[in-house]
């Protein structure tokens, strides 16, 4: 499961930087990404931040909940 | 996970603001423009901080009663956690005040000796250096009990001091920071019905946001405490 996980982040990874490849060979096209003062790359970077916080706190409540469940076995 | 669902709710309510914030309309001002934005962040930090500070004093005045050192826990993670709401609310404060008291036609040191006397800030710092102090008077005790309770008396002291530094003294002193005649951001005549839109939901986002991580802390030290004890 965690390797699968691991393989679609990475090729999640690829295909974003594939498309970042294909957005830098045309002129200035009207794409959502470049519109109003290219807003929306502030907003995917923010974004993207939230999301890695809140993996990190996610991971790091089921790690407790091990800790807890073994502390309460043993 | 056990009773997830308000964690749902904080995800998706910080989702809301930070793609809302961004990209929903905001009344256009002079010297403040984009910036005004930063009420769905900055202005967020302090209030989940003092939500969190109120916890803690709660759990103070509980253990108190009680004498229950679970308690005391509570008190300690929820003050911990509120003092990095705080200094992320201090943070985000200094570089959007850089962008919008200081004047940009002189130098930086210039407005900073109009800007340092800023009764605001001085009085955020007051009461975050009660806070930090309540950690190092916390830590530096080793008996549990004793600890748990000068720490909760203090804890009390520290947050009847949160008023006067952090809601009265600002006031009474001329400042630059918006809020002067009422309360900041919940005035009914200072914020636009749009903004609202996203602050409140905002302000509950960072909250849960707050309070998530202080469950996460609190468990973690009441494994500790039990393999002590055991």
């Amino acid at each position: 499961m965690k390797k699968l996980i691991n393989l679609a982040t990475v090729f999640a990874a690829c295909f974003f930087s594939l498309a970042a490849v294909a957005q830098n060979d045309k002129v200035e096209m009207a794409n959502v990404m470049r519109s109003n003062g290219r807003v929306y790359v502030v907003v995917a970077v923010v974004v993207l931040i939230l999301i890695g916080l809140l993996l990190y706190l996610v991971r790091l409540e089921k790690k407790i909940n091990r800790l807890e469940k073994e502390n309460t076995g043993s | 996970m056990r009773k997830s669902w308000w964690k749902i709710v904080c995800v998706l309510l910080l989702f809301y603001t930070c793609i809302g914030g961004f990209l929903l309309d905001v009344p256009q001002l002079p010297a403040l423009s984009e910036t005004i934005r930063n009420l769905y962040f900055h202005v967020c930090m302090w209030f989940c901080m003092m939500i969190l500070f109120t916890a803690s004093v709660v759990y103070a005045i509980k253990f108190l009663r009680s004498y229950n050192i679970k308690d005391d826990i509570y008190s300690r993670q929820f003050a911990a956690v509120g003092i990095l709401f705080g200094v992320l609310g201090y943070a985000t404060g200094i570089i959007w005040m850089s962008f919008t008291w200081a004047d940009p036609n002189n130098p930086a040191a210039a407005s900073f000796s109009a800007i340092a006397k800023e009764p605001k800030l001085i009085g955020a710092a007051i009461a975050l250096l009660i806070y930090f102090a309540y950690m190092v008077l916390r830590d530096s005790i080793h008996d549990i009990d004793k600890r748990a309770r000068i720490s909760a008396v203090y804890n009390i002291f520290a947050y009847a001091l949160l008023f006067p530094t952090i809601w009265i003294l600002p006031r009474i002193l001329p400042s630059l920071h918006p809020g002067q005649e009422g309360n900041p951001a919940l005035n009914f005549k200072d914020i636009d019905n749009k903004m609202r839109m996203v602050f409140y939901p905002a302000v509950i986002g960072w909250t849960l946001l707050g309070v998530w991580i202080t469950s996460i802390k609190i468990r973690l030290s009441l494994v500790k405490e039990k393999q002590l004890l055991s």
